[in-house]
């Protein structure tokens, strides 16, 4: 089984910069380890429902793992090799599920101002977008949404933070 | 008797766009109770005495700029003729005449011009001083002026006199009368403080103004920011919006009476037009693309926004009352921001055309866009004097700073020196800047200001923290 496995990778791949997991599941991934397995259950357990839907940010995220974000270098907003991977990853998935509509977060680091730094989220959303539209993902499903420097996700004041917080971030929209 | 009418609340905006109910509905939802403004007030003579107040102007100059800092001032209680009650204080017209000289007090200490003494360590002139003040007991408390003023009440309203006297001249400088609704009191001492500050160091009045700004709460990631309001002093202060929104950039309209500012009250960042006296507001402009960085023209007739279009940021200008949008630059880079010279001629603006954000100014219809900084650093948010002879500035060089340049782009000069200090708004009369700082890691964050020797820099108090500053024109 490569439960346990997949676990540490879905970790790993919040923490760090995606460089991991460029190969989106051929399957869909088994359903989360539950305490005892149901050796003799009197009535059917309903296991199906509680693994991930198709259309949940869950469920997205275990097909592509940490390439849900991409992450820009400072006042940049060119897709590199790193973020055109995990873009690749979310294409297919999109690609896969094509009922699907998602968001796009463009965000920014602190070290800017505030203004620049909304402009500068939008121009780093459209640029996933745009690179997803190129992978044959239909424009009309994506609308995209700048925080500027509005909601970090990491919190220190220093470069690994910042790093982290230069990044856009596919939502689905449930 | 001078007579000029404070502009007062008139309600019912034109709307820029028709048939938006619905949406008009959905965007109110973060909205507060709209603003009830005090209404008018009045700028008289003076009548302390039953003496005609018509006697001519005194006029009388400092020629010493330089000192004025050290220059003493008694500000004692100001009097009243009958201790009566007022709704503008509970205790009375001779509570409201201390309070009113503690408010100028502070106003004169707290912007580092001068060195005031305030009615808690003078003694109380009596009604009949104010016109006639006691000499001997005021030049022997090293006070180099002497500042006196009455409180009485007419009908429903409160009465101020205002007088600046040389101690050592013994001689009046300047006299003013302000009539005002009760909740309006403190406009009365400002004004008087403007009095004061414009007849000792020649420059235009700032006090009698107010500031709209960003009240944060909450943690780093979740951070909370509502739209509030208070008078330059930090009193009368209001929330407008309640938070379930993200608010940002405010801008006070020339007369006070709309706000833009940028919401995310339907998911997305966009610019609103909040009218105060309605409380209600309407998007700037009927689109689906992220609007930011409002400002308006120096007449309040046009308003400047930049609009991100496919992740392309440029400036447009729009008439308030609606119509049709013209777009003022068009480059693949960030164009953002914006701010009119007082003439309304030329704007000022970001770009990072270049590879990095640097300031430019263009003729306020979009031709002849040139670059002005190139001292190495990076220029944004620029705002133009509203005296026109300097732009403020964030200058990025490692840290963030307030900066002020020529227009031509000439004269650097840094004035503050913390770790992100950042948005400069001019004060009304373009001598003192505030701006916002925030803390390396805490991410906390509040107002500050500083004058243009960059000596005197202090925190405003705010009720929790603080960004965003716009410091609205004096007020009529």
């Amino acid at each position: 089984m490569n439960t346990p496995l997949k676990t540490v990778m879905l970790l790993a791949g919040v923490s760090a910069i995606a460089a991991c997991s460029k190969e989106p599941p051929e399957e869909l991934p088994p359903p989360p380890v539950t305490t005892p397995a149901p050796t003799s259950a009197p009535t059917p357990t309903p296991t199906r429902s509680l693994a991930p839907q198709p259309g949940s940010q869950a469920h997205f995220e275990q097909a592509v793992g940490g390439s849900t974000v991409v992450y820009f270098d400072t006042d940049r907003f060119n897709v590199d090799s790193t973020d055109a991977a995990a873009l690749q990853a979310q294409g297919q998935y999109f690609l896969q599920y094509p009922s699907l509509t998602f968001t796009i977060e463009g965000h920014a680091d602190e070290r800017g101002t505030r203004e620049y730094n909304l402009a500068l989220g939008e121009r780093r959303a459209n640029s996933a977008k745009n690179y997803l539209v190129s992978l044959g993902v239909a424009a009309e499903r994506i609308t995209t949404v700048s925080y500027g420097k509005e909601r970090p996700i990491a919190l220190a004041s220093n470069e690994s933070a910042w790093a982290q917080n230069r990044r856009a971030a596919s939502i689905m929209v449930n | 008797m001078k007579s000029s009418l404070f502009a007062p609340a008139v309600y019912g905006l034109a709307l820029l766009t028709g048939g938006w109910s619905a949406i008009a509905a959905a965007q109110d939802t973060d909205l507060g109770q709209p603003l009830g403004e005090g209404g008018e007030v009045l700028t008289t003579g003076t009548n302390a005495s039953a003496q005609d107040e018509d006697e001519g102007g005194l006029t009388f100059t400092v020629t010493d700029e330089s000192d004025w800092e050290d220059l003493g001032i008694a500000i004692p209680a100001f009097a009243t003729d009958r201790d009566v009650p007022t709704p503008a204080n509970a205790e009375g017209t001779a509570a409201l005449g201390r309070e009113i000289a503690r408010v100028i007090t502070a106003n004169l200490r707290n912007n580092g011009l001068f060195e005031p003494t305030g009615p808690d360590a003078l003694p109380n002139p009596a009604f009949g001083q104010i016109t006639e003040p006691s000499w001997g007991s005021w030049s022997g408390r090293g006070a180099e002026m002497l500042v006196h003023g009455y409180v009485t009440v007419k009908g429903p309203n409160v009465v101020v006199g205002c007088y600046l006297y040389d101690v050592a001249l013994k001689k009046e400088l300047i006299r003013e009368g302000y009539e005002a609704p009760p909740a309006d009191w403190r406009r009365a001492a400002h004004k008087c403080s403007d009095l004061i500050y414009a007849q000792l160091t020649g420059e235009s009045p700032f006090f009698d103004s107010r500031i709209a700004y960003i009240a944060e709460t909450g943690p780093k990631d979740r951070r909370v920011k509502r739209l509030a309001v208070m008078d330059s002093d930090g009193a009368n202060h209001r929330f407008l919006t309640l938070g379930s929104a993200t608010a940002l950039t405010p801008r006070y309209s020339p007369d006070y009476e709309k706000i833009l500012y940028l919401s995310y009250v339907d998911g997305n960042p966009r610019i609103y037009v909040y009218d105060i006296g309605s409380g209600k507001q309407t998007l700037v402009t009927e689109n689906r693309n992220p609007t930011l960085a409002p400002r308006w023209s120096p007449d309040g007739d046009y308003i400047l926004y930049s609009m991100a279009v496919a992740g392309n940021t440029d400036i447009y200008r729009v008439p308030v009352t609606g119509g049709r949008a013209v777009r003022l630059t068009n480059t693949p880079g960030i164009d953002i921001g914006g701010s009119y010279s007082p003439d309304g001629k030329k704007i000022v603006f970001e770009s990072d055309r270049s590879g990095s954000q640097q300031c430019y100014v263009m003729d306020a219809d979009g031709t002849n866009q040139k670059r002005i900084t190139f001292f190495g650093g990076r220029c944004a948010t620029p705002e133009w004097s509203p005296r026109g002879d300097q732009i403020a500035f964030t200058r990025i060089a490692g840290d963030f700073n307030v900066a002020v340049m020529t227009p031509a782009g000439r004269n650097l000069k840094v004035l503050t020196s913390g770790w992100q200090d950042e948005a400069p708004t001019w004060a009304p009369n373009g001598r003192i800047i505030q701006f916002f700082r925030t803390a390396r890691n805490s991410g906390r964050s509040g107002l500050w200001q500083v004058d243009l020797t960059g000596r005197n820099e202090r925190r405003l108090p705010t009720p929790v923290d603080a960004s965003d500053p716009a410091w609205g024109p004096i007020r009529d």
